[in-house]
């Protein structure tokens, strides 16, 4: 799968999940999803799930930080890195 | 309890909106709140019906009632817990009675020291008094807000009852929802007081009374929570003491009554409080009820078995499984008359059903510690976050954290960026009015996410400012702790618990509530406590345990608070999205109402259909968005 469709089907996935709209610009690719109250604790652990399950990256605990999940190119930095590691 | 309404033309004298037909519709509405007996009354320009639930004097205290003189008239919702008192006073001092009622010595009461009576009553009321030589109606509310009372005024009429229903049918125009109400309720859980949901129509506030003469109305506040003085040379010993003895004179002179009494049992330290001083002090047989649920973590039979063995009560147990909290949702939002966040207010409303079925009109519980002698974890919280601005490092953070919430699964690593980002808001403003509130507004508003365009154009204030503007300047200058307990007091207590939670839970099934703790001598008392004794580090309600040690198990005392919580709305057979509700989910309703985004809600159910478990912010909004849209439909549309 190529960055493109990691972030296309992320971007989704945050837009309608989160922020229950298709509206593309309601969030940006380096729009922190802390500060826009995107995700909470249980935000996250359902972008986990996301991640294991339908892009078979598996998340360590300590991997859960914002550095590496707190944008979308964040986490598709993320999955990239994951993916080629 | 009881339930009446009124009509008061304030410039006909001889309008035909007063007429008994329209006094018998209002009634009607409200037949819950009181079944037993039913009166009207009609004087020139006042108009009175009453729904009496018959709890003192069965024979002779019907309403309404009227002075001997016929100067005054009465309808009256609740109890006047210290009407025996207050009557041996005024016979002393000459005062004759027809009846052994609570309802008439208000009236000689209001004789004898004039508007500033209400100084003098221990209870819970609401009350609409007619002076009909000066031409005056009282409407008056208890201190903390137990008893309701709303009001409009209409044209050239001032409309009056115990529940918003009961004025529709007077009301020219019917009802409309109000986009800065529904804010409130998706920040504060409820509308800030005098405000209801509804435009134009609005709440006699607690500890309020409104006087109408032929000038023009005014509002009288009569009480308030104050936190001016404190005990600090009290010793610890000595305000356990003063504590329990206030206890032990607010549970009893509840227990008076002419029909048979029982009382809620959680399990936890305050119901099991108010049961442990009947079984030592009430010299009656304990009858006592319980709420279970088939979810362990939120459960409480242990305990509760380890009391009605300890107490031989005799015991009955409603188990509420997740699909009777949706097949009860549309009956209880029309008693709540505002939206609901929660599932909680619907349990309470099935437990009140089943104290009925057994035969009993009354119930006394815990209701209002927490506010009082500070249990909540809100006052914990800003206890842990106030540490956290000044020792932003900390190394003590996880622990602290674990400490909060030792019956939430908290996710992996407590201390994650996620729940530092929650505890963290506001540090950097200790002093904020709010800042114990902060994170739990803040989450609550997160709901607001699915509010339309429209509805956020139509929002010219914040739900945070119309609060400021309604608290007193006083407030900020209180120690930080008891002004959490002032605005918990204003807004989650008697906006959400004793009205959405308690009163209109139980006198759907014509049930009356009794609260120990909200006796205003209690309250008063507890007010100058000093913090420490309420919060002793990390100890909720210290004093309380204190003076509850030789009167309950050690495994009451000490266990940490668990707050009451129903099953989540979207969880298995407990679906808030079942057909049931398509008609008020239906895209054409969304849009109708005009309050939400129906896109937005679209994706919201589609969300909860996929069996994912929602956040705490989503099943807010999802139980919010269903209970306003039923509001809407069964309270608006004409």
């Amino acid at each position: 799968m190529s960055d493109s469709d990691i972030k296309k089907g992320l971007r989704t996935f945050i837009l309608t999940n989160y922020l229950f709209t298709d509206d593309e610009s309601a969030l940006g690719d380096d729009d922190s999803f802390l500060d826009n109250g995107v995700l909470d604790s249980m935000g996250v652990l359902e972008l986990i799930d996301y991640l294991t399950e339908d892009l078979n990256v598996e998340v360590d605990g300590d991997e859960v930080t914002p550095d590496n999940l707190d944008s979308i190119n964040k986490v598709v930095q993320f999955v990239t890195d994951k993916t080629k590691s | 309890m009881c339930g009446f309404a009124g009509i008061l033309s304030q410039r006909d004298k001889q309008t035909n909106r007063i007429n008994q037909s329209t006094l018998q519709s209002m009634a009607r509405v409200i037949e819950h709140r009181g079944p037993d007996e039913q009166g009207i009354y009609i004087k020139d320009n006042i108009g009175l019906a009453h729904r009496r639930l018959s709890i003192i004097d069965l024979s002779t205290g019907q309403q309404p009632m009227l002075s001997t003189d016929k100067n005054i008239s009465l309808v009256f919702n609740g109890e006047i817990f210290n009407f025996i008192e207050l009557r041996e006073e005024l016979v002393k001092q000459g005062h004759q009675f027809v009846t052994h009622s609570d309802t008439e010595v208000i009236i000689h009461m209001y004789q004898r020291h004039g508007e500033g009576f209400v100084q003098y009553l221990n209870g819970q009321f609401s009350i609409a008094l007619w002076d009909s030589a000066q031409q005056k109606l009282l409407l008056i509310r208890d201190r903390t807000g137990i008893c309701p009372l709303f009001y409009s005024f209409d044209n050239d009429c001032l409309l009056f009852a115990s529940e918003i229903k009961a004025l529709k049918p007077a009301l020219l125009n019917g009802l409309s929802m109000s986009a800065s109400s529904l804010d409130q309720v998706f920040t504060f859980w409820a509308p800030v007081s005098p405000n209801t949901i509804f435009e134009n129509i609005f709440e006699i506030s607690p500890g309020h009374m409104m006087i109408t003469e032929p000038s023009g109305s005014r509002h009288v506040q009569y009480w308030d929570w104050s936190y001016d003085a404190e005990l600090s040379t009290r010793s610890e010993a000595e305000l356990t003491e003063e504590l329990t003895e206030l206890l032990i004179d607010a549970t009893r002179i509840r227990l008076r009554s002419d029909v048979p009494v029982a009382a809620y049992l959680s399990g936890g330290l305050d119901s099991s409080t108010i049961v442990a001083l009947i079984h030592k002090h009430g010299g009656i047989p304990l009858r006592t009820f319980s709420l279970n649920f088939k979810d362990k973590n939120l459960d409480e039979r242990d305990f509760q078995d380890l009391l009605t063995k300890r107490f031989d009560t005799d015991h009955t147990r409603l188990v509420v499984k997740p699909e009777d909290i949706s097949d009860a949702l549309v009956d209880t939002i029309n008693h709540t008359e505002s939206p609901i966040l929660r599932s909680a207010p619907i349990p309470m409303g099935l437990l009140s059903g089943q104290v009925r079925n057994e035969g009993y009109k009354v119930v006394l519980t815990g209701e209002g510690a927490d506010e009082v002698l500070g249990g909540y974890d809100i006052f914990k919280e800003a206890k842990v976050r106030q540490f956290w601005a000044k020792n932003v490092n900390s190394a003590w953070r996880p622990l602290l954290l674990n400490r909060l919430y030792p019956y939430l699964n908290l996710p992996a690593g407590g201390e994650s960026a996620y729940l530092k980002r929650f505890f963290g808001q506001a540090l950097e403003q200790p002093d904020s009015l709010f800042f114990s509130h902060i994170p739990r507004w803040t989450t609550t508003a997160k709901a607001k996410l699915f509010f339309s365009d429209e509805m956020n154009a139509a929002l010219t204030a914040k739900a945070t400012d119309t609060l400021t503007d309604m608290l007193p300047s006083k407030v900020s200058n209180y120690h930080p702790f008891n002004r959490s307990q002032y605005i918990e007091s204003k807004t989650l207590m008697s906006g959400y618990l004793l009205s959405s939670q308690g009163d209109r839970m139980l006198t759907k099934n014509s049930i009356e509530g009794r609260f120990p703790f909200l006796d205003h001598r209690l309250i008063e008392f507890a007010n100058k406590v000093p913090p420490k004794y309420k919060m002793r580090a990390m100890n909720e309600k210290y004093l309380l345990k204190k003076a509850m040690q030789n009167y309950l198990p050690d495994k009451i005392t000490h266990r940490s608070k668990q707050p009451y919580r129903a099953p989540d709305v979207n969880t298995g057979a407990n679906n808030l999205t079942g057909q049931q509700f398509n008609e008020y989910f239906s895209a054409a309703s969304i849009k109708s109402l005009g309050f939400f985004a129906p896109k937005k809600v679209e994706l919201l159910l589609k969300k909860a259909n996929s069996k994912k478990p929602l956040s705490t912010s989503e099943s807010q909004a999802l139980m919010g968005i269903l209970s306003t849209q039923i509001i809407h439909k069964n309270f608006c549309n004409n």
